[in-house]
């Protein structure tokens, strides 16, 4: 066994947790305002594209992923007003989203169809440090946006338990008419975190084209990330610091075929391991479909449930 | 509380009836979609009383809360706030000028602590939150007003009448002189509106302003310092002075006319046993709903179901209707069996069923009058609805149905017509005539007419010889119209008594988990 690889492996793990802990904060955000935002994926497609074409067309990865981010939040917008002012469903604008956001995609890709960006976004080097046997590549030789992801869950995790804003976002999330009972607008407050949920997942799809992808490929490049980053939030109970947790080892899942193949293991077919990430959405889905279990698991009690202030 | 502080309170808090209300309401208009909910409405509240709002369901009450609290505007009329005129745009204006609303169905998030409820909103407070600080800062409210709570307490887990003083806190942390209580004690037990009670003088004497919203009479002449009477929309009466109020006298004032709510019992022997509960338990999701229940109900006898919301009324209600299969125990009608046989096999036997959720479980709401009495009738392919039209114009006619004939969509009936409908199909019998009903919380949301015709309609099926099972929340309509009382506490029955002797005190407590002292 070659531990070389593994060591690599690990390393990937925690730069593929990127892209699931951005998307999956950014649905954590959304959720715990009581907004089910399916179309995850769709947003990360349409961000993933978009940061490529402002990187490609300006040279700057930087505007590229300031313009992955905004299009993402523009894209949550659609979702915002669909549910929250229009009251629709949620499950099907979210999966209207999704549709919708990966033909977006594929129509504004069609020119950079296999088109590699020119710069990509480059892990740091702490000197010395990065080259600490085991734990150098893995901790010191990541890239600018994935300790920034940390700092972002980290942040969140404070932020909703140990401030104000929080603890109003945790109750509209809950309990919106007690909410709207202190005369605090549910609208505006599910409004703010769906955009913002929104431009974290548009942060997570644009560094997972500039950092990880850099070729644009529209079936490969999300390939389903989106809908892992929503169970990861279920698996995480709704908390940030459990997220990083659950993403670094989903990261390690997703990659674990291609480590497997690169040390000739083949008795697991590689095609079963990839399903793994798959399954684990299913079983979240289904985990969620059940009152019961929704609630041991912490959901928010009013998720996906469009707030109607009641008429006496 | 001792009973010295209670003495205190029941003396006059406005020595003169020259000080500037609190909080006024000058000719109130509002109007809702084809209905004017409140009518050139004058009120008024001083500091210190107990202000009492009563009337009927639908009387404009609630409405006019809800613009004494910023929740609404009015189309015309204004408020003023210590003789000055203040605009209410919305529940935070309210707060702002000191007034808060306690809503009938509690406004809190069962999850967080009660600390953590009781400042959610405020504004005063640092961006960081200090969880011991703030449990301190909130204990320090509610003691200075004698209200206990503990703050580090998850609300999920208090009592109703915990979370009620919760919200009460909550008001008061907010700085709320005024505070209005909209049916505080609909969901109380009656120990528990005791408690409230005392909690309301305390707040009086600290110069506190309460409207006190109700429709039940008695407790209102007990609390209320001055009582203001609305109907559709109108004030038809005022009393000032404690204790000057009369029951009858605002019951009249309430419906209009004079009114006869106590029903008499069964006076007949009662016949052979139609339902027979064996032993019955049913634990759903490894919780016990119901444990080892057993009794009868015979035939011309009603029997009353009474308890807290949520101790297992409903599970025993639909076991009995087949919906549910127990795990253990048994149900009979008229000797068979009809446990796990569905719902379809109890009917035939003769079950009536009117559950609680009238609209949902009961009726068909986006159907006619006449489809939803089809549904409990002979059931060919064909649909056969000219057999039936001339029976359902004559229910509508017997059970005094307002509605346009047959056809009229039952989702367009008020609450106490939708009720007279289900109670007609109910009671007039489907494939095989009625011999049990099961009635769950009959008047829930009716006014004060609509009672009174549900209840001769039930007292008129037992002298017809039904058996009935009557289960309700609320504890007065079980005390007056049931021949046995059966108090239902987590799933168990922990009292029984005959309905001629029993005592709301007795049930109250056992009704609140207390061991009475009538049973062993």
């Amino acid at each position: 066994m070659n531990g070389n690889i593994w060591v690599l492996a690990s390393a990937d793990s925690v730069a593929i947790a990127t892209t699931l802990i951005l998307a999956a904060l950014g649905a954590l955000f959304t959720e715990r305002a009581g907004v089910l935002n399916l179309g995850i994926e769709g947003i990360l497609l349409t961000s993933a594209i978009s940061s490529f074409l402002a990187a490609d067309s300006s040279g700057s990865i930087w505007l590229g992923l300031i313009v992955g981010s905004l299009v993402g939040a523009l894209l949550a917008g659609i979702h915002a007003v669909l549910s929250v002012v229009l009251r629709a469903n949620q499950i099907v604008a979210g999966l209207a989203l999704v549709i919708f956001g990966t033909g977006l995609a594929n129509f504004l890709g069609k020119p950079a169809e296999g088109k590699t960006v020119t710069t990509i976004i480059k892990p740091l080097s702490f000197g010395p440090l990065s080259d600490i046997p085991l734990i150098g590549p893995i901790v010191f030789r990541q890239d600018p946006i994935t300790y920034a992801s940390i700092v972002i869950a980290i942040v969140s995790s404070l932020y909703l338990f140990r401030s104000r804003p929080g603890l109003e976002l945790r109750a509209t999330g809950d309990d919106p008419a007690t909410v709207d009972a202190q005369g605090l607008s549910v609208a505006s407050i599910r409004i703010r975190y769906t955009l913002f949920g929104g431009l974290l997942v548009g942060l997570g799809g644009s560094w997972l084209m500039l950092a990880q992808s850099a070729a644009w490929h529209q079936a490969a490049t999300t390939n389903g990330v989106g809908w892992i980053a929503l169970a990861l939030v279920v698996f995480a109970g709704w908390r940030p610091m459990r997220l990083i947790f659950g993403a670094i080892l989903f990261g390690f899942t997703l990659q674990l075929p291609f480590t497997l193949q690169a040390e000739q293991i083949t008795f697991i077919p590689s095609a079963l391991m990839q399903m793994l990430p798959y399954l684990a959405t299913l079983i979240a889905l289904i985990a969620l479909s059940r009152p019961s279990t929704r609630n041991k698991l912490g959901a928010p009690k009013s998720l996906g449930i469009p707030f109607v202030r009641d008429e006496r | 509380m001792t009973n010295a502080s209670h003495e205190v309170a029941k003396g006059p808090h406005h020595a003169s009836g020259a000080a500037p209300s609190a909080l006024s309401a000058h000719s109130i208009v509002k109007r809702f979609p084809g209905v004017l909910a409140n009518d050139s409405v004058d009120f008024d509240v001083l500091p210190g009383e107990v202000h009492t709002l009563l009337g009927e369901n639908g009387a404009g009450k609630s409405t006019l809360a809800a613009m004494l609290c910023g929740l609404y505007q009015p189309d015309s009329g204004y408020i003023t706030r210590n003789g000055e005129r203040i605009a209410l745009s919305s529940p935070r204006a309210g707060l702002h000028h000191g007034i808060a609303m306690v809503h009938q169905h509690f406004r809190l998030v069962e999850r967080f602590t009660v600390a953590e409820n009781v400042i959610l909103g405020s504004r005063d407070l640092s961006y960081k939150l200090n969880r011991s600080e703030l449990e301190d800062k909130v204990a320090a409210v509610a003691d200075s007003y004698g209200l206990p709570i503990e703050p580090g307490a998850t609300v999920g887990e208090l009592s109703v009448g915990q979370r009620q003083r919760v919200e009460i806190v909550k008001a008061l942390y907010q700085g709320a002189e005024i505070l209005l209580l909209d049916e505080p004690t609909a969901v109380l037990v009656p120990a528990e509106v005791e408690k409230l009670f005392e909690n309301v003088h305390a707040m009086t004497r600290a110069g506190k302003s309460i409207v006190f919203i109700s429709h039940k009479l008695g407790e209102v002449v007990e609390i209320s310092d001055r009582v203001t009477v609305l109907r559709n929309g109108r004030v038809t009466g005022h009393v000032s002075g404690r204790g000057a109020a009369d029951t009858k006298e605002l019951a009249r004032l309430m419906v209009g006319r004079d009114i006869e709510l106590t029903t008499q019992r069964a006076s007949h022997a009662t016949g052979h046993e139609v339902l027979q509960i064996r032993d019955l338990s049913l634990t759903v999701n490894g919780v016990s709903v119901l444990s080892d229940i057993s009794f009868n109900v015979h035939a011309g006898e009603m029997v009353g179901i009474a308890g807290v919301a949520g101790n297992g009324q409903r599970e025993l209600a639909d076991t009995i209707a087949g919906l549910i299969s127990p795990t253990s125990g048994s149900v009979a009608i008229s000797g068979s069996l009809t446990t796990d046989r569905g719902p379809i096999h109890a009917r035939e036997l003769g079950l009536a069923y009117v559950p609680e959720d009238r609209l949902g479980m009961g009726l068909v709401p986006s159907m006619s009058i006449l489809d939803n009495l089809l549904l409990t009738r002979d059931r060919h392919i064909v649909v056969d609805r000219t057999t039936v039209r001339p029976e359902a114009a004559r229910l509508i006619e017997q059970f005094e149905i307002k509605a346009n004939g047959p056809d009229h969509v039952a989702r367009k009936l008020s609450g106490g017509n939708a009720q007279k409908v289900l109670l007609a199909r109910e009671l007039s019998g489907g494939r095989t005539a009625t011999k049990l009903l099961v009635v769950c919380s009959p008047t829930r949301g009716l006014d004060v007419g609509a009672i009174e015709t549900v209840r001769a309609l039930l007292d008129d099926a037992r002298s017809a010889g039904q058996a009935i099972l009557l289960i309700s929340e609320d504890l007065d309509e079980v005390m007056s119209l049931s021949d046995r009382i059966f108090v239902l506490y987590r799933g168990s029955v922990v009292y029984e008594t005959p309905g001629e002797s029993a005592q709301l005190s007795t049930v109250g407590a056992a009704m609140a988990g207390l061991q009475p002292e009538g049973k062993s």
